[in-house]
């Protein structure tokens, strides 16, 4: 990956020129789709960039007793890592990346949930607080699917590297393994029978309760470029083949990732939240069995069960 | 004043802000009457997210103050902290007769009320309890409220 591809994944495609507007679209679905599954109009489309415009255009109060570099630098952090780990995905064909690129992109995307967790014992705030312990045990619980899932993925393929993951894991091996994936993706996303963390009802905000206005933009930000960066790492991985046409593998990229979103919503409007030690145990059971499957899959795979 | 400094971007700052109007709905010792007529502008039948309007959990996130009772001595401090704790440009809505007059509470000692003494109301929407259409109609005045409050002050004034 020379600087100058490199530059253009960050920025053009699937980067912030990209992913923001998909970010909001999918945003915007979600909110517009809920509504529907309610009997409601709901808001247009469009009204994650308008929320984003506003929040951008408020005047936060001061506050003593908290740290504002802290908090102004998590959410970009989060923002930062997000582009980093969509730009590592091998959306084309012939995209080389480095070696060991998943490892990178794997601890790009559980940065976001990090700085989340920071900001809630940075505001100081006791809604603040819970809400951070809560996406603590939610996130770990979560990535012990995730990562096993991954590892079965990258063993059966037998490298560390995205586009070969992508191309070389077996059937056999991907179906388990994608399985767990969209079984953590609404847990990442903090979605309905998973929103612990940001359990409205509950905790308020949860770690967001304390910020106000243009951070609380970047939060928002963030969370926009979650949603195309997690849902965008579960479709590359979920299809091996790759057009030799450029625009034809951009066009199934965002097409595929749009086709989560309506699954997504009608999971988070069927469904109420379960309570912590449910939702991680769920988590460690069956998301775990489904991912167990997949590990062994792919140790067979590898041990000659061709 | 027409014209020149209305830009792109101030006119845009002008259209999110009338779109997207966050909610914080602070009981102030209300019977929970008003309480339950502003929730159901929330659901399927009158549906206010059409607007963007949603209901925040923080004083923080929040754009629009609703305050329903006649502000008892108890809920006064909490009252105005919630108060300060919002960014500007925010608006208040005063929801009721409670907050607009004490109502039936007039004249008791232990009511600190009306919510004009302690903050600065924009909006009254009397009842007891409004429907939800009127609370709807005094929200969306608020909203035109908060549109000119930061943007349109400064043009009137030159």
């Amino acid at each position: 990956m020379n600087s100058h591809r490199a530059f253009l994944a960050l920025l053009i495609f699937p980067g912030l020129l990209t992913a923001l507007p998909l970010g909001w679209l999918m945003l915007g679905i979600e909110r517009k789709l809920k509504a529907r599954f309610q009997g409601r109009i709901g808001p247009p489309l469009s009204q994650p960039f308008y929320d984003v415009v506003k929040l951008l255009a408020k005047w936060p109060v001061s506050r003593v007793s908290s740290d504002k570099a802290l908090l102004t630098g998590l959410p970009l952090l989060a923002i930062a890592s997000m582009l980093g780990a969509l730009a590592l995905l091998p959306v084309f064909q012939g995209e080389s990346g480095f070696v060991g690129d998943m490892i990178v992109s794997v601890s790009l995307l559980e940065i976001p949930p990090l700085c989340f967790i920071l900001a809630g014992y940075a505001s100081r705030s006791i809604y603040g607080e819970v809400g951070a312990t809560r996406e603590a045990v939610v996130s770990i619980a979560s990535n012990v699917p995730f990562l096993t899932a991954l590892v079965a993925m990258a063993t059966s393929a037998g490298s560390m590297h995205n586009a070969q993951i992508v191309s070389s894991t077996p059937w056999m091996v991907r179906i388990p393994a994608l399985a767990a994936i969209l079984f953590c993706l609404p847990i990442k996303l903090r979605l309905n029978p998973f929103s612990l963390a940001n359990a409205e009802q509950e905790v308020l905000a949860g770690p967001l309760t304390e910020f106000d206005g243009p951070r609380l933009a970047l939060w928002e930000l963030a969370h926009a470029l979650e949603w195309v960066a997690l849902i965008g790492f579960a479709v590359v991985l979920a299809v091996p083949y790759r057009s030799s046409l450029w625009y034809v593998n951009a066009a199934a990229f965002v097409l595929f990732s749009l086709v989560l979103v309506p699954l997504l919503t009608l999971l988070a409007a069927s469904t109420a939240r379960l309570k912590l030690a449910q939702a991680t145990s769920m988590m460690w059971r069956w998301g775990g069995a489904v991912a167990a499957l997949a590990l062994a899959a792919a140790f067979f795979v590898r041990n000659g069960g061709h | 004043m027409s014209g020149t400094e209305h830009g792109l971007i101030f006119r845009l700052v002008e259209r999110a802000r009338r779109r997207s109007a966050w909610l914080y709905h602070f009981n102030a010792g209300a019977c929970n009457g008003c309480d339950i007529e502003l929730v159901t502008c929330l659901t399927p039948r009158y549906d206010m997210e059409q607007a963007g309007i949603k209901l925040e959990g923080s004083p923080r996130h929040a754009d629009i103050l609703c305050v329903s009772g006649p502000v008892t001595r108890t809920t006064r401090e909490a009252l105005e902290t919630i108060y300060g704790q919002m960014p500007e440009p925010k608006v208040v809505v005063a929801i009721g007769s409670c907050p607009a007059t004490c109502n039936v509470f007039a004249g008791s000692p232990f009511i600190d009320g009306p919510l004009d003494k302690i903050i600065p109301v924009d909006i009254y929407v009397p009842g007891c309890p409004p429907r939800p259409h009127a609370i709807i109609e005094g929200i969306s005045l608020a909203i035109e409220k908060l549109v000119l409050r930061k943007s349109g002050a400064t043009a009137v004034s030159q």
